[in-house]
């Protein structure tokens, strides 16, 4: 009964709210995972970008040549074309190329640089004085890095996952064309080829709305965390 | 407790290379307060960031508590770095940290048990005078408390040494002196060495036992505070010391009461040392027959005694005056003739 009851509704006869609800399920799984993904490995990367630049704790030019290339060439590609691009990688990593969890390798390695810059940029902030004090205090390169970059700029790599996380979500959305599912696939197949204007329109209305949740989220952390 | 000998640094920038540090040597003694001394780019700060190797030298040793610096391995340089404190202009405060995590830091990186850490850091907030405001942020506090948290999280490992860089040098007059009592207080309670660069010679007079001056990376005078301020030898040790001891409208205000009627000689004491204690004035009016009359003076306490000058216009019969001015070159008090209606009293002082 409850199945019927939540099938179709007065509002917007032409959708199928179980279909909506597991598109906005695996649109939420893609994101997330792919997110905390992003998140470190991001991180990891903007740390080797920012400690092997000049004058830094790592200072290393070809390290630091690598990384850069790496995260500009990567960051670079059109996400349509990475996916297609990536294929044989989640088909190796993942087993299958489609469902949500083949999207993942593809959505990481889009977003993972891209957010490795703002990392780093949200590093160089840091004032050069206080890794100069830790250092005075006889601090290990390990502690300055955990006890020190990553705290004092924490606000700054919340803020920075935020927008990564909205980018993301437009990732998984054109993910979902070549059949990872999600919202954008529900909108593309059932909105697009199948001219039903109504599920075009609720999946955007919900994309946006994990949108602004996200934000919202984003913004009370960073403000929370910011003591300065 | 610290020694330097021919050191030198050198930096390569895009113009050829810098002499930062230019072959200097230099010995503090355990428990002084030692101030170092220059304008801008004198290289004072690449010479205390030498003390802890933050900056390595190019050449010539380090020997900081026993230890050759600048020969150490990675691991011991940090242990050696824990027995240095150090206290910046700027604080260099982790935001993101309470006033207590923030003076626990040093403690954390040492490993130092949790329990123990805490009942430091509460005896570190009393020593400094910041009861109550153990779980403020930074940014709540004033630029004069946020130095006393550099100074508490800088003792906090017990060091030996002390390295302040330009610490007072954001803060305002009255906060400066607060903080410059508590390192007195902490020198004379903890018999810590304390090390300091500045480019004010008022804190070198109100609490430096020894003072260098710096110029282009070398040391161009050093000796006791007080001897340097008594007998300045280079051109830059003068205009510091005239920082403090004249202020420059001195001259000026002077000049103008010259021209005042009924002042016929103005005489300039220089008190060196605790002479400055005795009652000079009284003994003069009592012993000779003149008036004097003060026209303005400046006493300042240095850490081995007070020094200052003193102008006074004196009245009276030539050969009264002069007997009087004897009297004062007996009490070790340097006087000068610096405007006087007859020529011969300004001969005279040549001749003495």
């Amino acid at each position: 009964m409850s199945q019927i009851v939540l099938t179709t509704t007065w509002f917007f006869p032409n959708v199928n709210w179980d279909n909506i609800w597991n598109a906005t399920k695996e649109t939420l799984y893609m994101t997330s995972v792919s997110l905390l993904l992003t998140f470190i490995f991001g991180i990891m990367l903007g740390l080797i970008l920012f400690l092997t630049d000049r004058g830094n704790l790592w200072e290393n030019k070809i390290i630091q040549g690598v990384t850069a290339a790496f995260v500009n060439v990567f960051r670079s590609i059109p996400f349509i074309i990475l996916i297609v691009l990536l294929i044989p990688f989640t088909t190796f990593i993942v087993g299958s190329m489609f469902g949500p969890s083949a999207a993942l390798p593809s959505l990481v390695i889009g977003a993972a640089p891209f957010y490795a810059r703002m990392v780093q940029i949200a590093l160089r902030e840091i004032d050069k004085g206080v890794i100069e004090a830790s250092k005075s205090m006889g601090a290990s390169n390990m502690q300055i890095i955990f006890k020190v970059l990553l705290p004092e700029s924490m606000p700054a790599l919340i803020s920075a996952i935020t927008v990564t996380a909205i980018a993301l979500v437009g990732f998984t959305a054109m993910a979902g064309v070549i059949g990872a599912g999600g919202l954008g696939d529900l909108a593309f197949r059932h909105g697009f080829q199948r001219s039903n204007n109504e599920v075009t329109f609720v999946a955007t209305v919900v994309v946006l709305l994990i949108v602004f949740i996200m934000q919202i989220i984003g913004d009370r952390l960073t403000n929370i965390l910011d003591k300065r | 407790m610290i020694s330097l000998s021919k050191l030198v640094k050198t930096f390569q920038t895009r113009d050829g290379q810098v002499t930062a540090v230019d072959h200097i040597d230099l010995k503090i003694d355990k428990g002084e307060i030692f101030g170092v001394i220059g304008y801008s780019g004198a290289g004072k700060s690449t010479l205390i960031r030498l003390l802890n190797m933050l900056e390595t030298p190019s050449s010539g040793d380090v020997v900081v508590a026993g230890k050759n610096m600048n020969k150490l391995k990675k691991k011991e340089l940090r242990e050696a770095r824990q027995e240095i404190g150090m206290i910046f202009q700027h604080f260099n405060l982790l935001w993101s940290r309470t006033v207590r995590e923030n003076i626990a830091f040093p403690l954390e990186i040492k490993g130092v048990p949790k329990e123990e850490r805490m009942k430091k850091v509460d005896e570190l907030i009393r020593l400094v005078g910041l009861d109550g405001r153990g779980e403020s942020y930074p940014s709540q506090l004033s630029g004069g408390q946020k130095q006393r948290v550099g100074i508490a999280r800088a003792l906090a490992n017990n060091p030996k040494v002390l390295l302040c860089d330009e610490a007072t040098s954001a803060l305002d007059p009255k906060t400066t002196d607060s903080i410059l009592d508590l390192l007195v207080d902490i020198n004379e309670k903890l018999g810590l060495t304390i090390v300091l660069i500045t480019h004010e010679m008022h804190v070198i007079r109100k609490i430096c036992h020894r003072v260098a001056v710096m110029e282009n990376g070398t040391i161009v005078e050093q000796g006791n505070v007080l001897d340097v301020f008594r007998r300045p030898q280079q051109e830059m040790t003068k205009e510091f010391v005239k920082q403090v001891t004249e202020p420059e409208e001195t001259k000026e205000a002077i000049k103008h009461l010259f021209e005042q009627d009924g002042i016929s000689h103005v005489l300039q004491l220089t008190f060196v040392g605790g002479e400055a204690e005795k009652p000079l004035i009284t003994n003069l009016i009592r012993s000779f027959n003149i008036t004097v009359n003060i026209m303005q003076g400046k006493i300042s306490q240095t850490q081995n005694g007070s020094y200052g000058s003193l102008f006074i216009s004196v009245d009276g019969e030539l050969s009264e005056i002069e007997r009087a001015i004897e009297f004062i070159h007996k009490q070790k008090v340097e006087v000068e003739v610096i405007h006087s209606e007859s020529n011969r009293l300004n001969h005279d002082l040549v001749l003495s």
